[in-house]
């Protein structure tokens, strides 16, 4: 049994606790708290020393520079979806995830660092090439999304380092797109999510990113796939969707579980992506 | 292991000395008595534990006390001293939104958190602004009504 939880004044100190005890990071705590709730009355408990950082100024910031967007990891999702600066697909997933007294306390760092592949976040950093910066008292290094979640709660996160930030480029998409599927719309966790951006001159396709979430251990993007898709029309596109499906079919391994079966969404994530060739662009 | 957590609690400065995991809902009603804030699911889905921390709702069931070390948190009972207290009350009381009641003090923290962040909120705000609110005696739609009433005997 162990009841250690710091309380760290400020990131120095964080990072500090990090270093000498491994204390897990909890900003606004909606999934960790859960997770390990005993009760009425009960203070729930950890297997581990915890560290609660989502009052740390210096993780709480949304900045631009000329040529990132600089999102700290203890910011909300409310203070996301109220900012100007944050690219639109980013919103419209933040938009639609829990409640908003969840919002109000979850944090970007949080949903990155659960690393769930139902995490609604997730599939637009993906789209829009986030990078994660990590931070130890050494110093940090930068990591893009892809490449930071390895597995269903795995990453690399190193037991001495904090979620710092997350870095976005700036740039715009003509089109982008985002559907949720859940079982109602307030506080469901997704079955599944589509996201795509597309960038076109005229109506030849320029630059098309798709990502699928909850629908595989990690959330689905290939670059392989978007590239061979690149300076066709619009035309093309939609008369070469069901090879583009079956390119994107192997990749899509979904679960059974309490929200969904593995059919449902193997079934839905293809419809979404076919919908979309069809209907959206 | 023990803290002390500092906050203030519906307009008096407080002090707890506690584990700082402990839930702030348990630490309202068990420390301070305050059983207006209720427990319903325990994790965040139904709002009855719905409190403001700095002039935010949330739900105080997954909130560490720890966390609102510096807050100002006011629960239904601070809520119950403010002047449109009264409108909210008499609105639910009068288009029938309370039945069992025990969803009735989260319903009135998030529609002072609606009515706060947008005195004229749309149907599509109040639906939004309720949607992290539980009740399961089927009377979201008077809820959603007497916010709206609410809403416009406020403004009268």
């Amino acid at each position: 049994m162990n009841e250690f939880v710091y309380l760290p004044e400020n990131l120095d100190e964080a990072l500090e606790i990090r270093a000498s005890t491994g204390a897990v990071p909890i900003a606004g705590g909606t999934d960790l708290m859960v997770r390990y709730r005993r009760g009425s009355g009960i203070p729930p408990q950890f297997d581990f020393p915890v560290v609660l950082i989502g009052k740390i100024d210096a993780l709480r910031y949304i900045e631009v520079s000329a040529d990132n967007i600089h999102i700290g990891s203890a910011t909300t999702l409310t203070e996301i979806f109220m900012n100007e600066d944050v690219p639109q697909i980013l919103k419209l997933a933040v938009g639609e995830m829990a409640s908003p007294a969840i919002r109000n306390v979850a944090t970007i760092g949080g949903n990155i660092g659960n690393a769930s592949p139902a995490g609604d976040t997730l599939p637009p950093l993906y789209i829009l090439d986030a990078k994660i910066v990590l931070k130890n008292l050494n110093g940090e290094r930068e990591v893009p999304i892809e490449d930071f979640i390895t597995g269903p709660g795995q990453t690399i996160l190193r037991s001495d380092e904090i979620i710092y930030e997350v870095t976005i480029p700036i740039g715009n998409f003509d089109k982008i797109y985002y559907r949720k599927i859940g079982t109602r719309k307030a506080l469901a966790l997704s079955k599944v999510s589509f996201s795509a951006a597309v960038n076109y001159r005229g109506d030849v396709i320029d630059d098309m990113r798709f990502a699928f979430g909850a629908v595989a251990p990690v959330v689905i993007r290939s670059r392989e796939i978007e590239g061979e898709f690149k300076n066709i029309t619009f035309n093309e596109l939609k008369n070469r969707e069901g090879e583009i499906a079956q390119k994107y079919s192997p990749l899509i391994n979904p679960i059974d579980d309490q929200r969904s079966t593995a059919e449902y969404r193997r079934k839905v994530s293809l419809r979404l992506l076919k919908f979309f060739i069809q209907n959206v662009i | 292991m023990h803290s002390e957590i500092t906050f203030t609690l519906d307009g008096e400065r407080v002090s707890v000395d506690c584990n700082p995991l402990r839930r702030l809902l348990d630490v309202l009603r068990e420390d301070f008595n305050l059983v207006g804030v209720k427990e319903g699911c325990g994790e965040g889905e139904c709002g009855a534990c719905a409190v403001i921390v700095d002039g935010k709702l949330v739900n105080s069931c997954i909130v560490p006390v720890g966390a609102v070390n510096g807050a100002e948190i006011l629960t239904i009972e601070g809520i119950k001293k403010t002047e449109i207290f009264g409108k909210i009350a008499d609105a639910f009381a009068q288009m029938g939104a309370v039945q069992c009641g025990f969803c009735t003090p989260g319903m009135i923290v998030a529609t002072y958190a609606i009515l706060n962040q947008n005195p004229k909120p749309s149907r599509k705000e109040i639906v939004e602004g309720l949607s992290g609110n539980l009740c399961r005696c089927t009377g979201m739609n008077i809820i959603i009504e007497a916010v709206e009433m609410a809403a416009k005997n406020i403004a009268r």
